[in-house]
């Protein structure tokens, strides 16, 4: 019956391809805006992202995420230091500046000041020049979405003047960065250099960034040094999740987009779900002949999961492989930078097709099951 | 106690024993009834006619005999089996082994071939495909279609298409077989040779056949004819009556 359920369904080559078609598309639709809208959210937490060596994150107590800081007083690196636990400690600015470009434009970028030292707030990795440049007087290294934004024709930017508040920067690289929620240019110079460019109050230290010593749980170390510092800590991955939580409830943008994601995945669940149910309805007939001439309940409803299980795995797999040459295709474009596809989105579209087709099977067989099979043949 | 008016079906050798068969269907707001109390013994090793005008419940009555169409009251016994007693995978699954039918509607399935379309009833058995297909083959030949069988439904004649169904009831050799109008759509000389066929492959010693037909042109071919007016057997014997 198997064989018979499968030529049924591929029979027509036509209405297979249809069906293959709908759930492919559905499947790309629903992954895709999931995907995009997952990794944009996920933005939030770039800042952390963007400094993947600290495993603590020291704020004052009113700091909500990288962006949403108060500074503190110098001191409070020492008082970090002198936690039991903590491997190593640096200090880290970040601030809002205006910058005006060679060609008299003006542009809000965030500052971030990098301990003189280690280095330890850049990004991993450069995609133009050396982080060695930081040692030359007036230079700061621009993040490479931030590039395009700033550079819209593709120049180059290295060597480019800036006035940073006031103050001369030089460009001398380009930082290979996960791109803010807003895409803002960042730029990176060490903290003592980004104390000038930022002027401010007294105390202007963001966070204090940490390591914790062999052995020791992140989660503990935070324990313990808002214990003995008074100060909030956070984990890397508590502080990812904050700047998340931030922009989901801080902006409509995960309301309107997420109304969009939903939409696509109404449209996709319907499109999946009237393909298939036009097939079962147009087979009602050969299905209720079966049924009179001795196919069981039971064995009809195999018959349809494994026509359901066939399309439905062809089609997400068609589907899946598109989401990933979409992501693939505009990967070098700077607004899907970095987007990956999260492993429970291609399981929430399988188990969304999934849901669908058996849900749809299941409605489109009722009829045939409970009615007397003798009303196929009138 | 009243006398059951139904007499209980005898131990007999009838085939088909139905008591007190009625069948209403609801039209709109109405409630018809189409059949009345119909008393019937079919039995095996005849080729059973039933007749009567379009309308009169011959479809209804023999698609109750087969066990598709629940009866609003009374009882069908089908071999010694009170099919309507069956639970409904229990009755799915006596018709599988016992029935077979060619109704006029053939509902072939449409992207399998002729040959695999008439193995059916086989592989609903368990038979493996090749095998049931090898089976479906020979019956095809009995029925002269044995060079169609690997072409699909819709590149068949319609009489081609009947003769593929007629196939498919028979070839689990089934001891019922019920058969409604298969002349209706065929010339005089192929509507004897369907008849023909059927009376060769469908009539046995332990096999009943029961063939609805108002074609005059094939009564003789029949043993015994049953003539059905407005849900009631006015006539059973083995001609038609004078009247008709
Ligand atoms: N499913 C149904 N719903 C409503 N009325 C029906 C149904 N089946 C049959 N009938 C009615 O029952 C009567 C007998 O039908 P049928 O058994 O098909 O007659 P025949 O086969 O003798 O032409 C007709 O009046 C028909 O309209
Ligand atoms: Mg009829």
């Amino acid at each position: 019956m198997l064989w018979i359920a499968i030529r049924m369904l591929t029979g027509d080559k036509q209405k297979f391809y249809g069906l293959v078609f709908g759930i492919a598309f559905s499947t790309l639709l629903i992954t895709q805006q999931l995907t995009i809208f997952v990794n944009l959210i996920e933005r939030g937490a770039s800042g952390v992202y963007n400094v993947p060596s600290a495993d603590v994150w020291v704020m004052d107590e009113v700091s909500r995420t990288t962006d949403v800081n108060f500074p503190m007083p110098s001191t409070a690196l020492d008082k970090v230091r002198a936690v039991p636990g903590v491997e190593w400690a640096v200090p880290h600015l970040r601030a809002g500046a205006s910058v005006r470009t060679s060609n008299g434009d003006l542009e809000g970028v965030s500052v971030i000041g990098v301990d003189d030292a280690t280095l330890i707030g850049l990004p991993r990795r450069m995609a133009q020049g050396s982080t060695d440049v930081l040692s030359t007087p007036d230079s700061v290294i621009i993040d490479d979405v931030g590039t395009t934004r700033m550079f819209e024709n593709g120049q180059s930017p290295i060597g480019e003047r800036l006035e940073l508040n006031d103050q001369r920067a030089v460009i001398r690289g380009v930082a290979d960065a996960v791109p803010s929620f807003t895409s803002q240019v960042t730029l990176y110079t060490k903290y003592s250099r980004a104390l000038n460019y930022v002027p401010g109050t007294r105390n202007r230290m963001s966070f204090v960034l940490a390591g914790a010593s062999d052995g020791i749980a992140p989660e503990a170390l935070t324990q313990a040094i808002e214990e003995q510092t008074g100060l909030r800590a956070r984990t890397r991955d508590q502080f990812a999740q904050d700047g998340v939580d931030f922009i989901i409830q801080n902006t409509g943008i995960p309301l309107n987009f997420g109304i969009t994601v939903l939409l696509g995945f109404i449209v996709g669940v319907a499109i999946v779900g009237l393909t298939f149910s036009l097939f079962i309805r147009d087979n009602v007939k050969q299905f209720g002949a079966l049924k009179a001439i001795g196919v069981t309940n039971r064995k009809i409803r195999g018959m349809v999961a494994s026509q359901a299980g066939l399309v439905g795995l062809i089609g997400y797999g068609l589907g899946v492989i598109g989401t990933v040459l979409f992501i693939w295709g505009f990967s070098s474009n700077p607004t899907f930078k970095g987007f990956y596809i999260p492993w429970q989105v291609p399981l929430i579209s399988l188990a969304a097709v999934a849901l669908i087709l058996l849900f749809t099977g299941w409605l489109a067989l009722r009829n045939v099951l409970k009615t007397e099979p003798a009303a196929v043949f009138r | 106690m009243t006398a059951d008016p139904h007499p209980a079906p005898s131990q007999n050798d009838a085939a088909i024993a139905t008591r007190g068969v009625t069948r209403d269907f609801k039209a709109g707001q109405r409630n018809i009834t189409v059949l009345h109390g119909i008393d019937l013994d079919i039995r095996a090793g005849e080729l059973t006619y039933l007749v009567g005008e379009s309308g009169s419940g011959k479809t209804t009555l023999i698609s109750i005999m087969c066990g598709i169409l629940w009866p609003t009251e009374g009882k069908v016994e089908v071999f010694g089996t009170d099919i309507y007693a069956l639970s409904d995978t229990e009755l799915v699954e006596f018709r599988l082994q016992n029935i077979g039918f060619i109704f006029q509607q053939y509902n072939l399935i449409p992207s399998i071939d002729a040959a695999s379309n008439a193995a059916v009833p086989l592989i609903a058995q368990g038979m493996p495909r090749l095998e049931a297909r090898e089976r479906a083959i020979a019956m095809m030949e009995k029925l002269n279609i044995g060079d169609q069988i690997d072409k699909l439904p819709s590149q068949l004649s319609g009489g081609q298409q009947q003769r593929v169904a007629i196939a498919r009831a028979l070839v689990h050799e089934p001891r019922l077989v019920v058969c409604d109008e298969p002349t209706a759509a065929l010339d005089a000389g192929s509507g004897r040779r369907v008849m023909d066929l059927l009376r060769q492959v469908a009539v046995a010693e332990d096999r009943a056949c029961i063939i609805v037909t108002h074609d005059n042109r094939v009564f003789d071919l029949a043993d015994r004819i049953l003539v059905l007016e407005d849900g009631e057997i006015t006539h059973d014997g083995t001609e038609m009556p004078e009247d008709h």
